[in-house]
């Protein structure tokens, strides 16, 4: 066992913990915040992503005690279901889902992927790595891949991504 | 209400809120991560257990002796079940292989144990100090090896292995244009993105299970059975359901284990079944070797048309259906279908997304787009001179709808069809070759007993509670408007309540029947409601009209909350069906249009553009429908080009089970995707004139693609997936 202390949504969150616990275990089992999902457990799907210190992660894939100090953004802590963040309303505007398992995941991915496209990051398929990338469609399908959705909505996902980021699909 | 002429003109039709384009009313909470799945009621019940579960590392055989002795004393264990201490367990009626093996193994896999700990992270430990020894036993796990052995399945119904219309062999046989030819489709993953999973806790011998279930009936019937309870004793709970495709039609291993890991730790416990044990340990679609033989005059009507299958199961699993759409799609006048099942020993198949007519049409598609070629015929002409509005076999049965060639005809018109080169692999951009394909889409209309409870309060809300199911097909946004257009309130006064074992009994959600039937018995509800306000209100007329929240006749309005002034109000009724799906062929069709790109060196396939264009009866919510099937066309492409489980054939297991081994769709893998519905309503189907969109939407897609690749390139593939290595040695030169 041992203690962790870090901020989740705003809020500093101490726990004591087996040191085999995710951070995703964490978040759903000890605090209760289960908007973030498991959907495999070994980082293959992207359901669990959480932003950690402004970059998105899977929370399946690093253990709690790792994160002493450092700050959680979870899907709640982005919006709520009567004041939603625009990436939450713009997902039900465009039916960016269907079961809605997968949804948290694709939110956070899609909060960060912004924020890394801003950052001048570049991804696999940046043609100029000199230049600052632009959320073309083929940026933002290659950032997201990480984050499966069975229902199958990725048309809709990448409409309401490119509407937030003020582009038109 | 029985449901046994055609409809006439009812509230429905007015159309003020069905047939809106209206966005989920589960979307807040789904987006904002409040919506609770299975294993995520922590509040009730309080401090569950977890449970994780041991599978069987064969595939065949029997544990000779299981030690449990390291488990056992490991930190956190309370209780451990096996086979041999859960007591006598029974069958279900819809699972083929007992889901807690033992001391006889079934299938790779199975669960042999739980292990029940306080924390998951013990639980984990703990079920890797399970010892396990095993007497592996010979099994067949080779398809193909076992189609000479393959028996004929015996017959359900109007379902019959083999069936028959005229001469086929002698019409086949004296066609001037033929084709022979053997296709082969391979075992196939749901991998829905939530895993089976289930929460129990008793009190006394009456059980709750909060679990992930797509036939809360059926489930739970077959919890009671395997556990031998009353069946009114058992409550299952599941509003929210991370996906299905079917593979949560049925009782699964992870509710049977909370229950028993429950009673055996005297305390609530949860179980959520390992990603990696998923694909042996649940069902999956089987593999279909599928012979078909098209004979054609020169005119290009089929004169003869026969379709055989062989799939593989557990002993007394059932065939993989995939001749259904051939008895039904295209004219002909001699036919013949034939179902073979082999036995296998590889875990149990089952329904999956268009049991049948996904993989039939995977088939038939590529086949009726290699006729047309070998009759110098555009496809989707061909597919129009074979057009029929009668059902082939019983020429007096007339569809009920069927515009599959308007279907055809309006998708070539906004595809850019005749951009099309017909000569495959003459169509370059850069590095890419280019290629168009086309697949007729088709699946079949089925009619169940649903059943809904509606509720009004004095404040005007209606409140519908039935045990339909939410896959993320948008039960819970259909519903809400089949109740707001009938008692005339907007959309914001009407609470549905769903999944629940203790609500009215449903459809359910499977085989594109949830949301015609579901929504339909909510219509017989709310028509015994508004009679109930009517009464109440003491409105003698026939005339009554439900709008803007008033209840009106001539002259007099009265707020539709007052009939429940001095007491709620509430009305349950189903809806159930006569003989109209007997004497007219219920079924939904439609045409799917591909363009992909093949890279001419390294054989890649990119999909560029997609269209789907359906007929499929009214269109409820366009939003939801059309969700539907974008999704449904990202499986198809998933089917075209990646997914495959592949079997090790020596040990019998699937051995790529895991997310990153099952290769889905990714967002890089699909482009934009169009759907067009035609307007249509289809008064044989039900008071909603709706049919069924979801399993529609996959039928043909992955058709489409082998098509669009053989147009690219040249190449033929009649083995899915399409995979490079399919293609790269037989690639045109660059």
């Amino acid at each position: 066992m041992a203690t962790v202390s870090f901020s989740v949504n705003g809020e500093v969150r101490a726990l004591k913990l087996d040191t085999r616990t995710t951070l995703l275990d964490a978040l759903r089992e000890h605090l209760h915040l289960t908007g973030t999902k498991k959907g495999c457990d070994h980082g293959q799907c992207g359901a669990c992503t959480v932003i950690v210190g402004g970059q998105r992660i899977n929370s399946c894939l690093t253990l709690a005690v790792m994160h002493e100090g450092e700050t959680v953004t979870t899907i709640e802590g982005l919006g709520t279901p009567e004041h939603m963040h625009p990436m939450q309303a713009a997902f039900v505007k465009h039916d960016g889902f269907q079961c809605g398992y997968c949804t948290p995941g694709q939110i956070c991915s899609a909060v960060a992927v912004l924020d890394e496209i801003k950052a001048g990051i570049p991804s696999h398929v940046t043609g100029d790595l000199n230049a600052a990338p632009q959320l073309t469609n083929t940026e933002l399908r290659e950032r997201m891949s990480g984050n499966i959705c069975r229902c199958g909505a990725y048309s809709n996902i990448a409409e309401a991504i490119t509407e937030v980021a003020g582009r038109r699909a | 209400m029985k449901f046994d002429t055609p409809a006439t003109t009812n509230p429905i039709d007015q159309l003020k809120v069905i047939g809106h384009a209206t966005s989920r009313i589960d979307g807040p909470l789904k987006t904002t991560g409040r919506a609770t799945y299975a294993y995520e009621w922590h509040d009730r019940p309080a401090s569950p257990a977890y449970g994780y579960i041991v599978g069987a590392a064969i595939a065949k055989g029997r544990i000779a002796s299981m030690d449990l002795s390291r488990a056992r004393s490991a930190p956190g264990i309370i209780a451990i079940v096996t086979a041999e201490n859960a007591g006598k367990l029974g069958k279900g009626n819809y699972n083929t292989a007992k889901l807690l093996g033992g001391p006889d193994i079934d299938h790779y896999h199975q669960a042999v144990a739980v292990v029940v700990a306080e924390t998951f992270e013990q639980a984990r430990a703990a079920a890797q100090l399970v010892k396990v020894d095993y007497a592996a036993a010979k099994g067949s796990f080779d398809l193909s090896a076992g189609r000479d052995g393959a028996a004929k399945p015996p017959g359900r119904g109007d379902d019959q292995p083999d069936t028959t219309v005229g001469d086929f062999p002698g019409a086949f046989a004296s066609s001037p244009v033929q084709l022979d030819a053997t296709y082969t489709t391979p075992d196939q993953a749901h991998a829905m993105m939530e895993p089976h999973a289930s929460m129990a806790a008793w009190e006394g011998d009456k059980l709750t299970l909060w679990t992930s279930n797509q036939m809360i009936a059926w489930t739970t019937g077959d919890v009671a059975k395997t556990l031998g309870l009353p069946k009114e004793n058992v409550r299952l709970i599941s509003p929210f359901i991370g996906g299905g495709f079917g593979g949560k039609l049925f009782l699964r291993a992870d509710a049977v284990l909370a229950a028993l890991g429950a009673r055996a730790a005297n305390r609530p416990v949860k179980v959520a079944m390992q990603r990696p044990l998923m694909f042996n340990n649940t069902t999956h679609r089987p593999a279909t070797i599928q012979r078909i033989r098209i004979g054609a005059g020169r005119d290009g009507k089929i004169t003869a048309i026969g379709h055989e299958s062989w799939s593989g199961n557990l002993p007394e699993g059932r065939p993989e259906t995939a001749v259904q759409q051939t008895r039904l799609l295209y004219a002909g006048e001699n036919r013949m279908t034939a179902l073979r099942l082999a036995m296998l020993d590889l875990p149990e198949g089952n329904a999956m997304r268009a049991p049948g007519e996904a993989p039939g049409m995977m088939a038939l598609e590529i086949a009726m787009d290699e006729m047309a070629e070998r009759l110098g015929l555009d496809p989707i002409e061909f597919r129009a001179r074979n057009d029929t509005q009668v059902d082939p076999e019983h020429p007096n049965r007339p569809f009920s709808q069927r515009q599959l060639v308007e279907c055809m005809r309006i998708g070539a018109e906004r595809f850019g069809w005749n951009k099309r080169n017909a000569e495959p692999g003459k169509q370059r951009d850069g590095r890419w070759l280019i290629g168009m394909g086309v697949a007729a889409a088709f699946r079949n209309n089925l009619l169940m007993k649903s059943g809904a409870r509606v509720r009004l309060d004095r404040g005007g809300t209606v409140t519908v509670e039935t045990d339909m199911t939410d896959i993320g097909t948008g039960s819970y946004t259909i519903i809400a408007q089949t109740a707001a257009e009938m008692m005339g309130v907007p959309l914001e006064k009407v609470v549905v309540r769903l999944g629940d074992s203790s609500f009215p009994v449903s459809a359910g959600s499977g085989g594109q029947f949830g949301a015609n039937n579901s929504t339909s018995g909510v219509y017989a509800a709310c028509v015994k409601l508004r009679e109930a306000v009517a009464q109440k209100l003491g409105f003698n007329s026939a005339e009554i009209a439900f709008t803007d929240g008033q209840v009106t006749a001539g002259n007099r309005s009265v707020p539709l909350g007052q009939a429940a002034s001095d007491g709620e109000l509430a009305a349950e009724d189903s809806i159930e069906y006569g003989d109209l799906a007997k004497t007219h062929q219920q079924s939904t069709f439609g045409a799917h249009f591909v363009e992909l790109g093949v890279d001419v060196a390294t054989a890649e396939i990119r999909v560029r553009r997609m269209l789907a264009v359906c007929a499929a009866g009214r269109i409820l919510n366009p939003t939801t429908a059309r969700s539907q099937v974008i999704g449904a066309m990202t499986m198809g492409v998933g089917a075209a080009l990646m997914e495959e489980l592949a079997v090790d054939k020596r040990s019998g297991f699937f051995v790529n089970h895991d997310l990153a081994g099952y290769e889905v769709p990714v967002h890089a893998d699909i482009p934009h995707q169009d759907t067009i519905f035609l307007d249509e309503t289809d008064p044989m189907s039900s008071p909603m004139k709706a049919k069924g969109i979801g399993e529609l939407g996959l039928c043909g897609v992955a058709a489409a693609l082998a098509n669009a690749v053989y147009n690219a390139t040249g190449i033929r593939v009649r083995e899915y997936p399409i995979t490079l290595d399919k293609l790269l040695h037989r690639m045109p030169d660059a």
